[in-house]
């Protein structure tokens, strides 16, 4: 995709969430469990195309802990994408991690950080760094589009080969900011 | 009508078990299951309450080939209740979840569950989209709901009213990544260490 700045200067538009779909299709991720986000919209629809994963929309977010416990348990991998508000909705369902020892991988698209215009979304987008170190998971953070086929395939790594929980946080500077305008 | 025994119920389920996968969820149900000998293809849980039935739709997705069989109280169950809608999206036809109902929340003081005030676990899995949910009540139903966790097209829900009795423990064991290696090597063989 091309766009031009203000300057007419061609530049690259990175599809970052193509690149995680493509690091997650080459780490073998097979089930892909999510509570929808904007900042995922195109993920999610990439991982519905893709007929080597199963997608499993969730009513909240610590049903996909569980589902990626089961889908190792029968030597699958799983892949859990949410926004950070569900975070804090994954706090106990963590101990499966914890106590077992099973792979996780977290996708979270951040809201809360710079420009949010939803004040209700800044307690817990601001706790997350801190609920997941507590509940055991490290965090790796993608802030820039260039970066993401690295950072994804990285955290996807950490969390297969070492069976570890890993999440990777998705700014929202790289997302956007939610205008709260009609779309017209 | 004479409430069922739980114990009874899990082991005429668990008999000859061929290569069925069990999950059992926390408390009183994890205890039957082991009650009716502890096996590697059995996955005790002892906390992540209201992750059981999820666990086993992970399980039942990635071995379409195998029955799998979640075992859990109504308390686990009602603590998960959206992961049956979740079910009813993917729909496996592996899946059987079994709920041994006592109405009560056994391990923290038989305090009454919300199916004592009447809620219809097996009337919200139908709703959810299984191939057949219902509430059993009588020994001679059981003999048709294990051949159906073992033949029957799912995702199937039971719903086992059972006796308000407090058993002996019988513990599974506790450690997690035994629990986790145990299961993937007795059902992956060597492909468990490949991950």
């Amino acid at each position: 995709v091309r766009e031009r700045t203000s300057k007419t200067r061609p530049v690259e538009v990175i599809d970052w969430p193509a690149a995680i779909h493509n690091a997650l299709k080459s780490q073998r991720v097979r089930q892909v469990s999510y509570v929808p986000d904007a900042g995922h919209k195109r993920l999610i629809e990439l991982c519905h195309a893709d007929r080597n994963m199963t997608t499993v929309p969730l009513t909240t977010e610590e049903e996909g802990i569980g589902l990626a416990a089961g889908a190792w348990l029968g030597g699958e991998r799983a892949a859990l994408l949410m926004q950070s508000s569900g975070v804090g909705n994954c706090v106990n369902a963590l101990t499966l991690a914890a106590t077992c020892g099973f792979p996780l991988l977290m996708l979270v698209t951040m809201r809360g950080e710079a420009g949010e215009r939803n004040p209700w979304q800044v307690p817990m987008g601001q706790a997350v760094p801190e609920a997941l170190r507590l509940g055991g998971v490290r965090t790796l953070r993608l802030g820039r589009a260039e970066e993401a086929s690295a950072v994804a395939n990285t955290a996807a790594k950490v969390a297969f080969e070492e069976q570890s929980a890993v999440a990777l946080l998705i700014s929202q500077q790289l997302i956007g900011v939610k205008s709260f305008e009609e779309k017209r | 009508v004479k409430a069922l025994n739980r114990r009874e119920v899990v082991a005429s389920l668990l008999e000859r078990r061929d290569g069925l996968l069990v999950v059992a969820g926390l408390g009183s149900a994890a205890w039957d299951c082991t009650a009716a000998g502890d096996h590697p293809l059995t996955f005790p849980l002892w906390g992540a309450m209201g992750s059981a039935a999820m666990i086993g739709l992970g399980l039942a997705l990635a071995q379409p080939k195998r029955r799998v069989l979640v075992v859990t109280g109504d308390g686990e169950m009602l603590m998960g209740l959206g992961s049956l809608a979740t079910i009813g999206v993917r729909r496996p036809g592996n899946l059987s979840i079994v709920v041994l109902d006592n109405e009560r929340y056994g391990e923290t003081g038989m305090q009454k569950t919300h199916t004592a005030y009447g809620t219809d676990l097996a009337a919200v899995a139908g709703a959810c989209g299984f191939a057949d949910a219902r509430i059993i009540r009588k020994n001679t139903e059981i003999a048709a709901v294990r051949s159906s966790i073992y033949r029957g097209r799912g995702p199937l829900f039971f719903q086992v009213k059972v006796k308000r009795d407090s058993l002996p423990l019988v513990l599974p064991p506790r450690d997690g990544a035994h629990l986790k290696h145990r299961f993937r090597e007795a059902l992956l063989g060597e492909k468990a260490a490949a991950q």
